[in-house]
């Protein structure tokens, strides 16, 4: 107990101990019938975790090289013990990652968290889904499967069509005119350097704006609080809310370790940079919406190549999408109810689309 | 002074107006020049093309010749003067028409064109010009010589007016036509009555491995008739002969063969090498039931119950059978392993190896020496017996992954069961702490 004590005094004196616990105590969390929702960033940081926890290990044996990469994954797969688990784990919780995020996102949308004074952390949001995309993609390539290398070429040419910047961009991706051991060692560094880096400031930041500025409630429970105070509820961060979260994280381990057991993620064949492009080459699923949309575009539309006005057109979506609170006015209104059905239609559109990609192949 | 400047100007003027004059005259007649050329008077195409058959030729058919494409006209073969509308001018004897080509002056007519090396190295250089002392040994050949013009001269093959290159798809004697083209006389019963041969070859090779590869795998190197017999030369190959003939393809059965007891048994008996147990234009593709002393097997056809090669035959055709079963059994499994999501890429590579293995052991049956084919039998029952226990090992391994995610389950489930109780119990000793209102 004099050890504790001693311990907590010595805390106390160096890093304001009991200034951080007071404050840990007094910080709640609103509580109203969409609070549930407010589990997902949190449920996205867990599975952040578990992939930075799994890439390190994955990283004692990976060899990120064209010649060796896709044997050094084989060996992980049959070689190290519960070597197949940790990969499994990893490419699981990286797809899942995405999901949580962009149903984060949504969230955050349709409950309109992101107004003022939170247009900041909607942007730093918006950067940290696309660098988890960019995750997705970066390391999607890393096994050197012949699935692998020829949706990378499809999914680099497709920048390589903006206009201008698109050759240098493409060129730079790539590591040079096509797809070879040159990018995948690039792949590699964007992967397990670059991401990484920029993705942990992001995060730092994002939880310090979320901090700062606290968990947004909704317009419509807002306006009910103001008329009933009563009502108005909080629930204490700790341990109240983090045990709950914590009980989040144990579901979703439990969902990961069986997808890893039972559908251990396929390594496939190793690409052969000189065969021709096997049948049914497409990117992972959180691509899909695009791909197909870029696939159903034809050829010409008016004067301007069709797939060009397909990557335009989804960059300026993505553009306004991330530059949303500085359209919203932020009150109710009929600007307000057109942002929330293009979300809902966005919505709509990239479900759609991507069960249509599935179904017609 | 103004006026000479105009002066000067205005002569400058005139006389690039009359270069420019100049140039436009001499680039109409260039451009003028090729299109006479090319439009050059064919009075024989003006009136044939609108004759009917035999003595019509439609202006297309020649054109896609590859004679025309060359340039060349009908006087190449028929002589006669094209650039004249008078008939009789048009077809003298002073301008060397010849008129209908009997057949059997075809050959040497195509020949003095088609042999002359010098001449036909002006159109390609890689062209043969061996072709017509090629079929002076043919068969065909021969018995023209002896007064048959019912035998295949070369418009039989290669068409008349419209002759393309072999390599068009069009052509009559491209590799998938060849035996079609030849099918059209050696199928003919009525045709062939007198030269007393069989006129079943193109059923039999419609239905070969041969035939399959060329016409529905599309592997244009695949034999067809004059693969085996020559095109220019087509004869029958003699006895002697028809091993050599596989073996242009066939390189290591035929080795085998020779180092065999078979070559100098067959040599004695009279045999014709391969065609012995694969039959010529109907070739099948081989089984393992081919080999040994149940139904549908060769051997049989010469040994008897007994002697050496009936055992022989027996013995290699149940080693076969062994790393065929084996092969099959681990690929079973490893197929069953890794449709549960195991990594068995390695094991499978092995399996290939195994694979090889029996197709060497297939091979070296030519050799007719089972010890030969039984080292091959073990090396590839050692890949499969590492292949089976990999297999074994897999499946051990997915049981124990599933055991495993059963009792992890387990544990989170009663951590969870735990944690909800420890919420519920701290939040109802705490009461307005947990679920506080602001007021």
């Amino acid at each position: 107990m004099d050890i504790a004590n001693g311990l907590r005094k010595w805390l106390d004196d160096r890093f304001g101990w009991h200034e951080i616990r007071a404050f840990v105590e007094h910080k709640t969390v609103p509580l109203h019938r969409y609070s549930y929702w407010y589990f997902l960033g949190g449920m996205t940081l867990f599975l952040f975790v578990i992939q930075v926890l799994t890439g390190i290990l994955l990283l004692l044996y990976y060899r990120p090289s064209a010649n060796e990469a896709y044997e050094s994954v084989q060996y992980i797969m049959t070689q190290v013990r519960f070597g197949w688990l940790i990969r499994s784990i990893h490419s699981w919780s990286a797809n899942l990652m995405v999901f949580t995020a962009v149903a984060h996102m949504f969230s955050v949308f349709f409950l309109k968290s992101y107004r003022k004074p939170r247009e900041l952390t909607w942007l730093s949001g918006m950067l940290l889904l696309f660098l988890v995309l960019g995750f997705g993609f970066s390391g999607y390539l890393l096994p050197w499967n012949t699935l692998s290398v020829f949706a990378t070429k499809v999914g680099t040419d497709i920048p390589g069509q903006i206009p201008v910047v698109g050759k240098w961009i493409l060129v730079f991706l790539r590591g040079g005119e096509d797809v070879t051991g040159a990018t995948l060692t690039r792949f590699f560094g964007f992967h397990v350097a670059l991401l990484p880096g920029i993705a942990t400031l992001m995060i730092g930041l994002h939880l310090l704006l979320v901090q700062r500025f606290g968990m947004s409630v909704p317009p419509s429970v807002e306006e009910e609080w103001k008329t009933k105070p009563p009502e108005q509820r909080e629930m204490r961060f700790f341990p109240n809310f983090l045990l709950r979260e914590l009980m989040a994280w144990y579901v979703a381990l439990a969902v990961l370790g069986g997808l890893a057991a039972l559908k251990p993620w396929e390594l496939g064949t190793k690409a052969d940079l000189f065969a021709s492009a096997p049948p049914g080459i497409r990117p992972e699923w959180y691509f899909m919406f695009m791909f197909q949309t870029l696939r159903m575009l034809p050829a010409k539309v008016g004067f301007i190549d069709g797939e060009l006005l397909g990557v335009l057109c989804f960059g300026a979506a993505f553009l306004v999408w991330t530059l949303l609170p500085f359209f919203d006015p932020g009150r109710p209104g009929r600007l307000q109810r057109l942002i929330t059905g293009i979300g809902a239609f966005a919505l709509a559109y990239v479900a759609v689309m991507t069960v249509y990609a599935y179904v017609a192949k | 002074m103004l006026d000479g400047i105009i002066t000067c100007s205005e002569q400058a003027l005139h006389s690039a107006a009359r270069v420019a004059l100049h140039a436009f005259v001499f680039s109409i007649l260039l451009l003028t020049v090729p299109t006479l050329d090319a439009q050059a008077k064919n009075s024989c195409l003006d009136c044939h093309s609108k004759l009917d058959a035999p003595l019509g030729v439609k202006e297309e058919q020649f054109s896609s010749s590859i004679h025309a494409q060359k340039g060349m006209n009908c006087t190449i073969c028929h002589g006669g003067d094209p650039s004249s509308d008078d008939m009789e001018r048009a077809m003298s004897k002073a301008a060397g028409f010849k008129g209908h080509i009997e057949r059997a002056q075809i050959p040497s007519l195509c020949a003095k064109c088609h042999s002359d090396a010098a001449y036909m190295r002006g159109f390609d250089p890689l062209l043969r010009t061996d072709q017509f002392s090629e079929y002076q040994t043919s068969m065909h050949g021969k018995l023209l010589v002896k007064g048959d013009t019912r035998v295949a001269v070369c418009t039989d093959c290669h068409s008349m007016h419209n002759i393309r290159p072999p390599n068009d798809p069009q052509s009559s004697v491209y590799p998938v036509n060849v035996a079609q083209t030849c099918a059209h006389c050696h199928a003919d019963q009525n045709y062939m009555k007198p030269y007393k041969i069989p006129i079943n070859q193109f059923a039999l090779y419609s239905t070969s491995v041969h035939h399959e590869a060329l016409t529905v795998q599309g592997d244009l190197s695949a034999p067809t008739c004059s693969t085996c017999h020559g095109s220019h030369g087509a004869s029958p190959p003699g006895v002697a002969s028809v091993q050599n003939i596989c073996s242009t393809c066939h390189v290591f059965q035929a080795q085998l063969f020779n180092s065999g007891p078979h070559k100098d048994v067959f040599s004695a008996m009279g045999l014709p090498g391969c065609i012995t147990c694969h039959s010529n234009h109907g070739i099948q593709h081989p089984t393992d039931a081919m080999i040994g002393t149940g139904h549908g097997a060769v051997c049989t056809n010469c040994h008897t119950e007994g002697d050496v090669g009936y055992t022989a035959a027996g013995t290699m055709h149940d080693e076969l059978g062994k790393l065929n079963d084996a092969i099959h059994r681990s690929d079973e499994i490893l197929s069953r392993a890794e449709k549960a999501g195991m990594e068995v890429g390695e094991a499978k590579l092995a399996l290939a190896a195994a694979q090889d293995n029996l197709t060497k052991a297939r091979v070296t049956i030519h050799s007719v020496r089972p010890e030969a084919v039984d080292q091959e039998i073990e090396a590839g029952l050692k890949v499969t017996d590492n292949t089976w226990q990999e297999g074994l090992s897999a499946m051990a391994e997915l049981k124990y992954r599933r055991e495993g995610l059963l009792v992890s389950i387990a544990a989170i489930v009663l951590v969870l069961i735990a944690l909800g109780l420890f919420v519920r119990r701290m939040e109802s000793g705490q009461t307005g702490v947990s679920k506080e209102s602001r007021q």
